[in-house]
Formats: structure tokens, sequence, C-alpha cells
């Protein structure tokens, strides 16, 4: 069925998985894991409403290894979903569609995603 | 209307997306510089920082932002991969109802906060 030798489309074995394609799920993925932030940092604020106790408890459930990690996981999923909106934003404007231009930006979101989030946990 | 697609809406929901998500650019870093600058995480510390007039502005519209914003992403997700026009409906409902709910609990926490005289 491949007489000429040349590579049928689509071609799965030799298919280059793009940049810009992880990033695009990527972006709902974080966008969905701060959805479930917005239900802890809504959870966060009634327990200052509450009181000291209330609010002892969620202090220390997120001073825990896994309630750190959370917020390690929420930070990131911020800084990238900051950062690849603000591509989105320039894409609406019909800037950096070249596909150059868009290997690039998704680099430089992966890069500052990452480099924020590093920035961040070593200030805060 | 001839060009709109067979839903005849989705500019409001994208538009809306945009908007709340240049807002969010803003909330987001003061939230996130605001407790960075904090020096500690003391319950009365906590209470004094969001109870400050202009934090429980920002907090407030930070809150109901993110709620909208949130909400409208997780709208897009189920109309892309809840399939069953039953299951559809009662996904997009309870994403309504949820996001409405978390918007007015932070709403009632942030003034609980701001005016109560703790």
């Amino acid at each position: 069925m491949n007489k000429t030798g040349r590579p049928l489309s689509p071609h799965l074995t030799i298919y280059r998985w793009p940049i810009t394609m992880t990033l695009s799920i990527l972006h709902r993925v974080t966008g969905v894991a701060l959805s479930v932030g917005l239900l802890a940092l809504v959870v966060w604020l009634e327990s200052i409403a509450f009181g000291a106790d209330a609010y002892a408890m969620v202090a220390g459930l997120m001073d825990t290894i896994i309630g750190k990690l959370l917020l390690l996981g929420w930070s990131f999923a911020f800084f990238f979903h900051f950062s690849n909106g603000i591509r989105h934003l320039f894409w609406d404007v019909g800037m950096g569609f070249e596909l150059r231009q868009a290997n690039a930006s998704a680099w430089f979101v992966v890069l500052a995603s990452v480099l924020l989030t590093a920035v961040y946990w070593f200030t805060v | 209307m001839l060009g709109s697609g067979s839903a005849k809406d989705g500019t409001e929901h994208w538009w809306a997306q945009r908007v709340t998500a240049v807002a969010l650019l803003i909330l987001g870093s003061w939230f996130l510089i605001s407790i960075m600058r904090l020096d500690s995480f003391a319950y009365d510390s906590m209470v004094d920082w969001a109870g400050r007039p202009f934090n429980s502005v920002m907090l407030l519209l930070l809150s109901l932002t993110l709620a909208w914003h949130s909400a409208l992403g997780v709208q897009v997700v189920i109309e892309d991969y809840v399939y069953g026009p039953f299951i559809k409906v009662v996904s997009l409902l309870l994403n309504r109802f949820a996001h409405a709910f978390l918007a007015i609990a932070a709403v009632v926490a942030i003034l609980k906060i701001a005016l109560g005289d703790s």
C-alpha cells in the first residue's frame, strides 16, 4: 500500500510530538488544577473567618508533606497558566502564530513557569 | 444568523474568559506578592492582613473573578469531554452551582473578616 516508500500521513511511528501540543494540554490540566485550588482558597478564607481553631487546623493541613506538595503544585500550575495565558492573549490579538514563534514562546513559557515557581519558593 | 455557527452564541463566553484572564494577571500577582511579603502566618496577623480595606477589596475581586474564570473554563472542559445529553446538562448545572457557592462563600468569609471586630 505504500509503493513510493514515502511516509504515510499521519504516520504515528515517525510522528514527532510537538511541544506546542504538550503546552495546550498542560494549559487545560493546570486550569482544572487551579479550579480545585479555588476550593482550597475558599476553605482557607473561611477558616480565617471561622476563628483561631479552624485556621489552626487548615494551617496544620497545609504544613504536612502532602499539603506542601499541593501548594507547590498549585503555585506551578498558577505560574504556568499565567505565562501560557499571556501567550494565548498574544494569539488573540493575532501575534506569534508562526511556527517558529509558537515553538519559541512555548519553551519560554516552560522556562518562565519553572523559574517563577523556584524563585517564589526561595523568597517566600 | 449567518456566520455565527450552529450554537448561535459563544462570543460572550469567549470575551468574558479574556476579560477575567487579564484581571487575574493583576489579581493573582497581587495575591502571591502580598502573601510573600507577610512576616507571619499566625492567626492574628492573617486576620489583620485580610481585614485591611485594600486587601479585602482585592480578595473579593480575586475570589469573584477567579470563580467566574474557573466556571467558564470548567464549562468548556465538560462540553468537550462529557457525552450524553442528560449527564452533560447535569454536569453543566453542577458546575454553575458549585462555582456560585464558592464565590458566595468567599464573599461571606472576606466580609466577616473585614467587618468583624476581632
